[in-house]
This record gives structure tokens, C-alpha cells and sequence, in this order.
């Protein structure tokens, strides 16, 4: 009996260090397309850079850093509700993050004047 | 031991912040902005005339007519019909007697914003701007009201004021002082008009307002024009795109 809950423990550790060591692969390929998003924003590639942080946030979808740049990706091709949606996911995923507030103060003075109508 | 102690946690903190910095990437962006209202089935623009009142030294319709035609002429991709501006207090007395304007009927002169009520009926006549969109090939058609009165308020404001000490060093103080200020509000409604059914597409109202020290004279026509450059571009951005520039952070 005693080696029966040995093997079951041992095999829930197996599995949870084989899910944990999954998300650190996954984490670390999202890193890579965040960075070389960000290298390709830099250059004003913003389509690839879009493209490279939609593939982060699939590979990782815990990774606010990879939202808020898809928000900024957004917000730069005039994408404001989606744009809306990633700086409201990244927030809640990093509500302490200050850079990622920044952003939102900023685009929410946009998306107001943007959206701003009036009663008829 | 101690001397290394500090000296490695320096290196550290510098090396936090380094990498701090490093995670951070500030990039410029500039984000389009579409026009509120989609004008792609117009391809001109009236500026008919607007109900003004208020200050008398500035006739708010003639300059309101003039100004809009000038700013769409230069920013918009409409073409600007350039013609007579519309006596719309003839047209909005004729629609408050339920007809056409006579010279007997007696026009109250605007001063507030409630004196526009019984006016704005004008805006509801859809065969009255049609008439006017049939004469001009069915453009769009921009009127509205506008509201530029005079104002006052007096109160304290926080000023910065200039000292200099004893050795001539020169430090910038808040202070509160009880000021005088005089000044206007400008309170502008605009309406897009289908001229070719009459129709009322889109509204679009404001409030500026500008307060200066009561000893300084400022002429009402600058007033005017430093509070309709406030609102400008939300009135261009009704009609075309527009691209806000500014600078954003990615993270890593």
C-alpha cells in the first residue's frame, strides 16, 4: 500500500514537473516573439510585430508584457476596441505593472475623444 | 569586508536597473482615428449659417461660416460650396409661426442658450433643408448654433511668483492671490444635414470657456478665435480621418 502512494505521488510530481518545465518552453518561445516584435516595432513593422505578439499571447496567454504590446500594436493601426480588450487583459494579468498603466491613461484619452458622441 | 558588502549591492542595484531599462522600450505610435461621421456619399460640403447670440461686438455666424469653410477648404476632402450664408433666424422665426418668414414677424434677439429654444425648430424641417440641399446638388450640409457671451468670475488663483534672495538667487514661489477675470464662453452646436433628404446625421455640441485678468483688455473677436481653436479638431475629426501622435511602452 505504502508503494502504491509512493508511485502516485511520484507520478503526480512527474507530471507537474513536466507541466511546469511545458510553460517555462512556452514562456520562453513567447519571450522570443515579444522580442523580436518589439526589434521589428522598433523599425515601424508593425504587421509583423502584431503578428509575432498574437502568436505570444497564444503560446503564453499569461504574459502581460505580450498584451500590452499587442494593445500598442492595435492602437497604432487605429484597432481601438481590440486594442481596448489586450491593455484590459494585461492590466488584470499585471494590475501593478506602471508601464502598462501609462499606456492606458494614454489611449483612454484617445478612445474617448474617438468615441466621444453626442445625444441627438 | 563591510566596503565590498556596499560595493556589490551598488553593482546590483545598478545592474537591476539596468535591466529594469532594458525590459522597457519606448517606440512612437500614431494612431488613426476614423472620421465619426462617414461623409464617403457626399462630395460637398455647405456651411449654411448658424443661430448665433450672445457678445454683439462678434457676429458668430458670419465668423463661424467663414472660419468652417476655411478650416474643411484646407483639411477636408469635401469640396467646399462657397455661397451666400443663410439668414437662419428668417427661416427659424417662419418655422416658429408655422410658414415662411415676414418682414412683420418680429425676431427676439438671442442672448442665452434657452433664448435658441424656440429656433431650433428650423433643424427639424426636413422639406426646409432639402429645399436648400436641391439648390446645391444635395451637399452636406453643416449648421447648427452658436453661443458666445461674455463672463465673469472672480475668486482666488494660484499664481507662481518670481523672489530673489539676499544673494540674488531666483526661486519661483506659489502664491494665491484674488483675482478679477473676465472672459467668455463659447458654446457651439454643430449639425450635419443630409441635403439630399433633409435629414440630421450627426450633432455634435462643445463648451469652452476662457477667463482673463480683468485688467487686461482682450478684444472679443481673439476670444472667439482662441476658443474655436480649442474645438476645431473635434470638429474636422467629425468629418475626416485624423492620426494622433504619441508615444507608447513595450515590455518585455
Amino acid at each position: 500500500m505504502a508503494a502504491l502512494n509512493r508511485l502516485i505521488a511520484l507520478t503526480a510530481c512527474g507530471v507537474a514537473l513536466s507541466a511546469t518545465l511545458a510553460d517555462a518552453a512556452d514562456r520562453k518561445a513567447a519571450q522570443q516573439q515579444v522580442d523580436f516584435g518589439i526589434r521589428v516595432a522598433r523599425q515601424g513593422l508593425w504587421r509583423e510585430a502584431t503578428y509575432r505578439w498574437e502568436r505570444a499571447v497564444q503560446l503564453d496567454p499569461t504574459y502581460a508584457a505580450a498584451y500590452n504590446n499587442l494593445a500598442v500594436a492595435y492602437e497604432q493601426a487605429g484597432a481601438l476596441d481590440k486594442a481596448k480588450q489586450a491593455y484590459q487583459k494585461a492590466a488584470e494579468l499585471d494590475p501593478k505593472n506602471a508601464s502598462i498603466k501609462q499606456n492606458i491613461e494614454l489611449f483612454e484619452e484617445i478612445n474617448d475623444r474617438a468615441s466621444r458622441k453626442d445625444p441627438q | 569586508m563591510r566596503a565590498a558588502r556596499i560595493l556589490s549591492s551598488v553593482a546590483a542595484a545598478f545592474l537591476a536597473g539596468a535591466c529594469a531599462a532594458a525590459s522597457v522600450v519606448e517606440v512612437p505610435v500614431e494612431t488613426p482615428i476614423k472620421p465619426k461621421l462617414d461623409a464617403s456619399a457626399f462630395d460637398r460640403v455647405y456651411v449654411a449659417g448658424f443661430l448665433a447670440g450672445g457678445e454683439e461686438d462678434v457676429d458668430a455666424n458670419i465668423e463661424t461660416v467663414r472660419l468652417l469653410r476655411s478650416q474643411l477648404r484646407n483639411k477636408a476632402s469635401l469640396r467646399v460650396i462657397e455661397a451666400d450664408v443663410l439668414p437662419l433666424m428668417d427661416a427659424a422665426a417662419g418655422a416658429q409661426e408655422g410658414g415662411a418668414a415676414t418682414a412683420q414677424t418680429p425676431l427676439a434677439a438671442i442672448r442665452e442658450e434657452k433664448d435658441l429654444e424656440p429656433y431650433e425648430k428650423v433643424f427639424e424641417r426636413k422639406d426646409y433643408w432639402k429645399k436648400i440641399g436641391d439648390e446645391y446638388q444635395g451637399p452636406l450640409i453643416v449648421t447648427g448654433s452658436v453661443i458666445f457671451v461674455p463672463h465673469q468670475r472672480s475668486g482666488y488663483v494660484q499664481r507662481e511668483q518670481e523672489t530673489y534672495d539676499a544673494f540674488g538667487r531666483r526661486s519661483v514661489v506659489p502664491t494665491r492671490t484674488y483675482m478679477d477675470r473676465k472672459g467668455y464662453i463659447l458654446k457651439p452646436k454643430f449639425i450635419f444635414i443630409d441635403g439630399r433628404t433633409g435629414e440630421t446625421l450627426h450633432t455634435e455640441t462643445f463648451r469652452e470657456e476662457v477667463l482673463y485678468n480683468a485688467e487686461q483688455s482682450t478684444p472679443a473677436l481673439s476670444a472667439y478665435f482662441e476658443l474655436m481653436d480649442r474645438l476645431l479638431p473635434s470638429f474636422l475629426a467629425t468629418l475626416s480621418s485624423q492620426s494622433i501622435k504619441g508615444t507608447r511602452m513595450l515590455i518585455r
